[in-house]
């Protein structure tokens, strides 16, 4: 387990992680990456739970929209009365 | 995401006064705004005052902009001082400026490995799995889940955020580091005992 040691290797990954992830690294540090990843097992899961919890972020649950009192109480006190119609 | 104008609002219209364009920005952007305010004090009531306070700002502020951001940035700019402001005034115990605290990346060693990333996505996203995470998220330190949300949950680029909270990209990087390695531990303890409690 990577709990007690953490490998030099592990925490440069970790400190790349979330770039790496985004798409925003060189082809030439992705390919160090990927080889420190074939050979650490605590790293793979790091990097695929990290992308999961992510992708759970992103994932199109329904996102509350404005309840229609606090629109009706924002237009008012906005002076935007006469322009609240229903959505 | 996109931080274009989702109904193109005009920004001519705005400057100029028109107060029909003022309503479309105002239906465009509350609910973004009023999820922010949400997410960062924990309550509709202050959630509402973050809202009406940020469009009371633009309102008085938006024949003075200039344009050096996208409208979109600067209504989160905007919204995000307004919600740490409210902050500091509710919950004055939290150390919003603690700004080298956030930006340490040296304690974000993992210690859950767990793998959980095989879980089906349907149990993930269960009223049980999103409440997992909506918990997690709330627990995120103030700094860091300012950039989590318009990052990772609006969608705003690294350079908007930064923008949006006058932060360096890097800082802004290293926070959204901090964030996500946060709730990835959070949510593999809880996954972590759901797996072993089903062996």
């Amino acid at each position: 387990m990577m709990t007690e040691h953490v490998h030099k290797d592990c925490a440069s990954l970790l400190g790349s992680l979330s770039e790496y992830i985004d798409g925003g690294l060189n082809p030439e540090l992705c390919h160090e990456i990927e080889k420190h990843l074939e050979g650490c097992e605590n790293c793979r899961v790091v990097l695929n739970t990290t992308k999961r919890t992510i992708d759970l972020v992103h994932a199109p649950v329904e996102k509350p929209d404005l309840p229609e009192d606090v629109r009706a109480r924002l237009f008012k006190r906005l002076n935007l009365d006469d322009y609240l119609k229903p959505k | 995401m996109n931080t274009t104008m989702p109904t193109e609002i005009s920004l001519e219209a705005l400057t100029a006064g028109d107060r029909a364009e003022f309503a479309r920005l105002v239906d465009a952007y509350s609910s973004p705004i009023y999820r922010l305010g949400l997410r960062m004090l924990g309550n509709p009531q202050d959630a509402e005052d973050v809202l009406q306070n940020t469009f009371l700002n633009v309102l008085t502020h938006v024949s003075e902009f200039e344009g050096r951001s996208s409208l979109a940035t600067w209504l989160y700019r905007i919204a995000a001082n307004e919600a740490l402001m409210l902050l500091r005034k509710k919950k004055p115990e939290v150390n919003l400026d603690d700004f080298e605290a956030a930006d340490e990346a040296d304690d974000l060693l993992p210690t859950q490995f767990v793998d959980w990333s095989a879980v089906p996505e349907d149990q993930l996203l269960s009223g049980e799995g999103k409440a997992a995470l909506d918990g997690a998220i709330e627990t995120l330190p103030e700094p860091l889940r300012l950039v989590f949300l318009l990052r990772d949950v609006e969608g705003l680029s690294i350079r908007e955020t930064a923008e949006a909270l006058n932060l360096t990209e890097t800082n802004v990087k290293t926070r959204l580091l901090r964030a996500r390695m946060f709730l990835r531990e959070q949510l593999s303890v809880y996954y972590g005992e759901r797996l072993r409690s089903e062996r």
